[in-house]
């Protein structure tokens, strides 16, 4: 790790204009994640802005009945807050089903929108990797692949954005508060997060300098039975290969009215899986269409030779998580709980 | 030997000598030792699996400020050219800097010394090494003609013509590659003070430290003082030397007076302290319609290094296993632009009974019979590789006893019978075995009385987690007749007694038997009321049954396995373990190494595969976020048994070693039950989704 400087932020806007005027500049927030990448030499800022202590550590209402989620609440905050557990549980059980306890304690809600792919070529200096050395070429092309995109892929990058989080938020239409140097904007979470395309050094949107102060949650009454269901190897501290994020609501006569559907796992994005969202409208909600629903998002699916096995992952996410979301709001089996997390 | 003593403290479950200390942070780790004029140590690993280093340019670590040195193979000191080594070091493996061939992606080919950790690891990272590359070979396969047979095969009659042959069960069966992952890492603090080296190391044996790193520095091992009371786990990887201990040695020599201090990091587990060989079983069981084993053909395929050779001997464990008229046994090594493997957690039987024990079940499937029922049918009465009798052999009484327990009984005789809440469920079994390694020889234990009824009892034997400092207590105190709050156990320290190392589940056996001939030896010379100072001590003694009995602890594993209908994913609730392994000394420390073994055995069968990226040449998922072990959330319900077994022919004590049987068996039994419930039979490790989502 090279020594670098540190800054105590006073404010938010002092904070961005303190990293937009160093492109080696870096915001500290929990470190889970920056401070591991400083240790492998994956990054190296020279200058580290620590957001800490800005105020931005508030869970509140909004007028219109959504949430506002400060970016410096932890993790762990944010799952057991009586207010994410009623109206958006399908967030808390995103939250809990990512990293440890530990980490959870740690790990803010702006960081973990912004963390990196854990992609092992990304993590490992010794080959090449267009993400962290652009042009330098992809080596999960031809290599490891089992925690790789089967969505939205590039030849120059085939990496995952790690996070369960930002699937849930995602499906729920969050948007993220940004501050820069001089104004401050909204960006849905789900247009965040950028597609590799040529220039997979770039995660998001944002600008050098752009800096989350909170995510905010629009009041949206099919969420309180949204389900998140997260497939991995090991059953807990294991990042997603397939996850799920799905809410539904249902017209009188039964058919659905309305849905939202994210992946996790799949794509350098949180996915939002917007063809099987369509394919439901109107649907019956029965297995039989819940199963088209993820055909129809399959249809844009470009498995790599190491992870074709995710296809059936995929069908098996969507389909089980929109039948849990079905018979909640049915009134049968799973309701509006707080999830099983993690055990 | 065929009294052993009345016990009073063995058998029961005392709590942990050196728990309080480790509790509360006051036991120190190699690391920790608060030693002057410290300096630290970064290596710099090589980026080509082979080839040659033609130069390196230190000039900018150099300049990083508090920078000592940059050590590589033409500056660093010399080691000795002719090792007197015993045999399980390896010297090429240990001749680091020595020369600028690369053998392995990985390699130390610098290093760094600094005044700081931040300084050490800052400036390997400006460090410029410039290679010729050669092209290199890491692909591990069973269809290559260079294999070469270690030793001859081991043959009985005739397998490929073994009669009746009603079933075959013939099938590949293969294990991934492991790395030993210990919680504390490799870790050495070196220090020369004129002629003499002390060294704090995480090992599982001192005088093997003290012999090897003597033989490599060219010095007198009584001027080498090895200390290790306390080691944060060893499973294999801490008994052998390795390269970092090595290169701590070279830094120590090179900078007289400074104490270095190396421990390794997570992803410098995976390329320096060896690893388990993933394995290519070809197993071939020829039976008759009753389930009769005819013929029992096991041939392994594994890993080794052409740096040094060391192959894990994976078609061992069924030379003793089950009886049959024709048998062969063998291995064969590919040699490859790999590090050295290396022991881990049983080292040939681990990795040898997940073929034989998932083709045994293959097989009882193929007869129509209950795979307990199976095993039973193939119990022989002596051991079928040495004809010697067994000294003692409960499989069958463990197999019982696990199915009482277990609830076998209700088991559906068909696959794929029970689904509950999107879950297929369903049972299996495997059985574990473990030999009575002969300890080795040369470990010695000293007694000394205190006065006030108290002795001391000294040896220089590594706890590596086991339990010795407890047992070894509990052993003192009943062969003195002490009550045991009055002994006081000394270990891990060359200026003890010599011990032998904490391999092969030999230490209590070993240090025990030692342990209790030094007791006899005391009471002989001094009686019931010793004056204080008063002294003796004793050898290992021999064993007058060693050569006329077959010495194997038994176990049975049942596992219940989940497989989601939908995703596929592998979830174990239930895991029980029955094992026979002679008398057992410490009820609560005995129960922890057989989870622990069972822990890590579910760890190999869901999860441990260390990827190499064959362009490259080294192991790419090396952190805990890639390699997956078995996190609390994997272990759900686990209970581990045993049998009340006297053998008097093992040693004093009648116990048999209990580190290693524990993961044995576990990942056979765990594809067992995962065939049981989904009726897909997954023959390759670890079992994961991918076997059965879709099918």
């Amino acid at each position: 790790m090279n020594p670098f400087d540190y800054h105590r932020a006073e404010d938010a806007a002092g904070a961005a204009a303190l990293v937009a005027d160093n492109p080696a500049a870096a915001f500290l927030a929990g470190g889970t994640n920056l401070v591991d990448r400083m240790k492998l030499g994956v990054t190296a800022p020279d200058t580290l802005v620590d957001i800490t202590h800005l105020p931005m550590d508030e869970v509140e209402e909004l007028p219109e009945g959504g949430l506002r989620i400060g970016a410096n609440v932890r993790n762990s905050e944010a799952a057991a807050h009586p207010l994410v557990r009623t109206r958006y549980p399908v967030l808390s059980q995103a939250l809990l089903s990512g990293a440890s306890g530990q980490l959870r304690n740690a790990a803010t809600t702006g960081g973990n929108l912004l963390q990196r792919t854990r992609c092992v070529y990304f993590q490992d200096l010794s080959t090449p990797c267009n993400k962290r050395e652009p042009g330098s070429g992809c080596s999960a092309l031809e290599g490891y692949q089992r925690y790789h995109a089967v969505f939205g892929a590039s030849p120059d990058c085939v990496a995952t954005h790690p996070s369960d989080m930002a699937v849930a938020l995602a499906a729920l239409d969050a948007q993220a508060v940004v501050q820069d140097a001089a104004a401050e904007r909204r960006i849905p979470v789900s247009r965040l997060h950028r597609l590799p395309g040529e220039a997979p050094e770039r995660d998001t949107v944002l600008a050098h300098g752009d800096l989350i102060t909170a995510v905010e949650l629009p009041a949206m009454p099919m969420a309180a039975r949204a389900r998140y269901r997260k497939i991995r190897d090991r059953a807990s501290f294991a990042f997603a290969l397939v996850s799920a994020a799905a809410a539904m609501e249902l017209a009188e006569d039964g058919t659905v009215a309305d849905a939202r559907i994210a992946l996790g796992g799949v794509a350098h994005k949180p996915w939002r899986a917007r063809l099987a969202e369509e394919a439901l409208i109107g649907a019956a909600a029965t297995g039989h269409d819940f199963a088209a629903a993820a055909e129809a998002e399959l249809a844009e699916a470009r498995p790599l030779p190491g992870n074709t096995f995710k296809l059936p992952l995929v069908r098996a996410a969507i389909t089980t998580t929109l039948g849990e979301v079905a018979d909640g709001v049915r009134g049968r089996g799973a309701g509006p709980d707080q999830g099983e997390g993690e055990r | 030997m065929t009294t052993t003593r009345a016990a009073t403290a063995t058998g029961t479950g005392p709590r942990r000598a050196d728990g309080p200390r480790k509790a509360a942070g006051t036991a120190p780790y190699a690391y920790e030792y608060p030693v002057a004029d410290l300096a630290y140590i970064a290596p710099v690993q090589a980026t080509v699996a082979r080839g040659r280093v033609l130069e390196v340019d230190a000039s900018d670590a150099e300049a990083v400020e508090g920078v000592l040195t940059v050590l590589w193979h033409a500056n660093a000191p010399r080691l000795e050219p002719d090792p007197d080594l015993s045999g399980l070091q390896r010297a090429a493996e240990l001749a680091v800097l020595q020369s600028g061939e690369v053998a392995y992606r990985g390699q130390v080919v610098a290093a760094v010394v600094a005044e700081t950790f931040e300084a050490a690891h800052q400036a390997a990272a400006q460090v410029t090494v410039r290679y010729e590359q050669f092209p290199h070979d890491v692909d591990l396969s069973d269809q290559r003609s260079d294999a070469v047979a270690p030793e001859e095969d081991h043959r009985q009659g005739d397998t490929a013509g073994a009669e009746p042959a009603d079933v075959v069960v013939e099938h590949t069966y293969t294990t991934a590659m492991q790395h030993n992952n210990p919680m504390e890492p490799h870790s050495t603090v070196a220090h020369f003070d004129g002629a003499a080296l002390t060294l704090y190391e995480s090992t599982q044996g001192v005088h093997e430290v003290r012999r090897t790193v003597a033989a490599i520095a060219g010095l007198d091992p009584r001027s080498v003082h090895v200390i290790a009371p306390y080691v944060g786990g060893g499973f294999g990887s801490k008994g052998p030397l390795h390269a970092p201990t090595a290169l701590a040695t070279l830094a120590a020599m090179a900078l007289p007076g400074r104490s270095v201090k190396l421990a390794l990091t997570r992803r410098q587990m995976f390329a320096l302290v060896g690893y388990r060989s993933p394995t290519l079983q070809r197993v071939r069981l020829t039976a008759d319609a009753q389930g009769r084993l005819s013929g029992i053909d096991v041939v392994a395929t594994v890993q080794s290094s052409a740096l040094a050779d060391f192959v894990e001997q994976a078609a061992l464990p069924s030379k003793s296993m089950y009886a049959a008229p024709n048998r062969r046994m063998g291995h064969r090594a590919v040699h490859l632009d790999a590090p050295v493997p290396t022991w881990m957690r049983a080292p040939g039987e681990c990795p040898g009974m997940f073929g034989p024990e998932v083709a045994m079940d293959e097989l009882a499937w193929s007869c129509g019979l209950d795979p307990i029922e199976l095993r039973l049918r193939n119990e022989p009465d002596r051991d079928p590789h040495t004809h010697k009798p067994f000294s003692s052999r409960n499989l069958a009484a463990c197999l019982h006893e696990g199915a009482r327990r277990f609830g076998w009984d209700g088991r559906a005789p068909v696959s794929a019978a029970r689904t509950e809440n999107g879950w297929r469920v369903g049972l299996g079994v495997a059985a574990s075995t473990y030999p009575v390694v002969p300890p080795p020889s040369g470990s010695r234990a000293r007694i000394r009385y205190e006065g006030e009824g108290v002795y001391v009892v000294s040896l220089g034997a590594a706890d590596i987690g086991t339990g010795a400092w407890t047992a070894l207590t509990q052993v003192a105190a009943d062969a003195l007749g002490a009550p045991l709050e009055r002994v006081r156990v000394r270990l891990g320290d060359t200026t003890l007694p010599e011990a032998s190392l904490a391999g092969g589940s030999t230490g209590l056996a070993s240090w025990g038997s030692t342990v209790h001939a030094a007791a006899e030896a005391f009471r002989a010379r001094h009686g019931q009321a010793p004056e204080p100072g008063a002294e003796a001590e004793a050898d290992l003694p021999d064993n007058p049954d060693g050569d006329d009995f077959a010495m194997f602890a038994y176990g049975a594993q049942f596992a219940e396995v989940r497989v989601h209908e939908a995703t596929g994913e592998v979830r174990v609730p239930r895991l029980l373990g029955v094992f026979a392994a002679g008398r057992i000394v410490n009820s609560r420390t005995a129960r922890s190494q057989f989870l622990g073994g069972m822990t890590m055995g579910l760890s190999m069968a869901l999860h441990e595969e260390s990827v190499v990226d064959g362009r490259f040449g080294h192991v790419v998922n090396a952190d805990f976020a890639e390699y997956h072990i078995a996190a609390n959330a994997d272990v759900e319900d686990i209970q581990a048994h045993w049998i009340d077994e006297e053998d008097p022919h093992v040693n004093p004590l009648g116990a048999k070693g209990i580190g290693e049987i524990g993961i044995v068996g576990t990942a056979a039994a765990v594809a067992n039950a995962a065939y049981h419930a989904t009726g897909v039979r997954v023959r390759s490790l670890p079992v994961r989704l991918d076997d059965f989502v879709g099918a």
